[in-house]
């Protein structure tokens, strides 16, 4: 064999190996957490909740807390979401997951313990179960998600509506002389004394999506420390009741909910105190 | 700067095209299906091979439906190397 074909053949060697697939589980960089459950999710298409959920998962699984996380579900787009994550979770009555979490944590206090709640239920509906579970500084993890309206029952206008925003029910649009202004609730709980940890997040692009994650992971920390109340806010699009496609709500939020609800801490713990 | 080969991998029977990760992808590599998936969707698929891996798309996606892959460039490394050889070794395999 002369020198050239084997030189031939050795470059067509290597070009195969060049072409075979990477897909093999060494070079895996990435996948959907375990305790995210291989159930389709019923949230319509683009919407943040599964973000949300995903990240929660992730968190649990980077933990290594499954078997010691308990969730308490809300009424709203999110009623289902003990079906996608693989953890005890139950449900409570309307706007009452703060005061279900606060019961379950004070008799299971060894547990993680979180809440999942829309705009309507943790700010209209369950508004003084918030407000007092929070400045009680029981000892638990809220998610809060803001989409700025009311999504499972067809796009009514919510507390965090925001000025202006069309809804069914303010289908010219908020108008803050007759309608009120939009409740910023995390603003509210922040000044408690109870919250330990309050932040304002989002999920929609790969960046907000890193931080809102390294947050709801701060929130199960300090849980574990004893710390107090973590209030995590994620700014949510709801494409379906803003009537939009999911790209145009994801730019819709970041022109106008950011504007309103800006993105960041609004409680970080002292470093000093630890 | 050695090229970072990456891939993905989608379960299209959950994708609900909702397009988010194709406007998160740095490289453009992603786009619609024409084809419908049994759901009535349009679904993503990779069009361009230059994906560098960098997870975003995974990020973003809403249904958790995306895996991704990055080749890892780690060469082997040498178990010993012999350099400035001039007179004779002997080697001993213990067994
Ligand atoms: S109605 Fe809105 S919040 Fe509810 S699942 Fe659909 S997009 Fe999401
Ligand atoms: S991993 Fe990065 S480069 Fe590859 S398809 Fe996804 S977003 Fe694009
Ligand atoms: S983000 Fe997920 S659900 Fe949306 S189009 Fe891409 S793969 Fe499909």
């Amino acid at each position: 064999m002369s020198e050239k074909t084997l030189v031939n053949e050795e470059q067509h060697f290597e070009e195969m190996i060049a072409e075979e697939s990477i897909c093999t589980t060494d070079n895996l960089v990435y996948e959907k957490p375990d305790t995210l459950l291989d159930t389709p999710m019923h949230y319509c298409p683009g919407c943040g909740h599964g973000v949300a959920h995903r990240l929660i998962a992730e968190v649990i699984d980077e933990l290594g807390i499954q078997e010691d996380t308990i969730g308490v579900a809300p009424v709203g787009c999110s009623v289902f979401a003990y079906n996608y994550l693989n953890i005890d979770m139950t449900e409570a009555a309307h706007g009452r997951a703060s005061a279900v979490a606060t019961a379950i944590k004070r008799v299971l206090p060894d547990k993680y313990v979180f809440s999942y709640q829309g705009d309507g239920d943790l700010a209209a509906i369950g508004t003084a179960e918030t407000i007092h579970t929070c400045n009680r500084g029981e000892n638990l993890l809220i998610i809060f998600i803001n989409n700025g309206i009311y999504g499972m029952t067809g796009g009514q206008m919510a507390p965090t509506t925001l000025p202006g925003m069309k809804s069914t029910t303010s289908p010219f649009g908020r108008d803050v002389a007759t309608m009120g202004n939009p409740l910023k609730i995390t603003e509210l709980v922040a000044q408690l004394p109870g919250v330990y940890y309050c932040t304002r997040t989002a999920v929609n692009n790969a960046g907000n999506v890193r931080r809102a994650k390294k947050a709801i992971q701060k929130g199960f920390e300090y849980q574990k420390l004893n710390k107090g109340l973590s209030f995590v806010e994620i700014v949510s699009n709801c494409p379906s009741n803003w009537k939009m496609t999911p790209l145009a709500s994801n730019k819709w939020m970041e022109e106008n909910m950011f504007a309103f609800y800006p993105l960041g801490d609004l409680k970080v713990p002292n470093d000093k105190e630890k | 700067m050695a090229k970072v080969k990456g891939d993905i991998v989608i379960d299209i029977e959950k994708c609900k095209g909702c397009e988010l990760c194709i406007a998160a992808c740095p490289q453009d590599s992603l786009e619609l299906s024409r084809k419908l998936n049994s759901k009535g969707y349009q679904y993503m698929v990779k069009i361009e091979d230059n994906c560098t891996g960098c997870t975003n798309c995974a990020l973003v996606c809403p249904e958790g439906i995306i895996k991704v892959y990055r080749q890892t460039t780690k060469k082997k490394e040498p178990v010993a190397t012999i350099s400035n050889l001039t007179g004779d070794i002997t080697v001993t395999v213990n067994s």
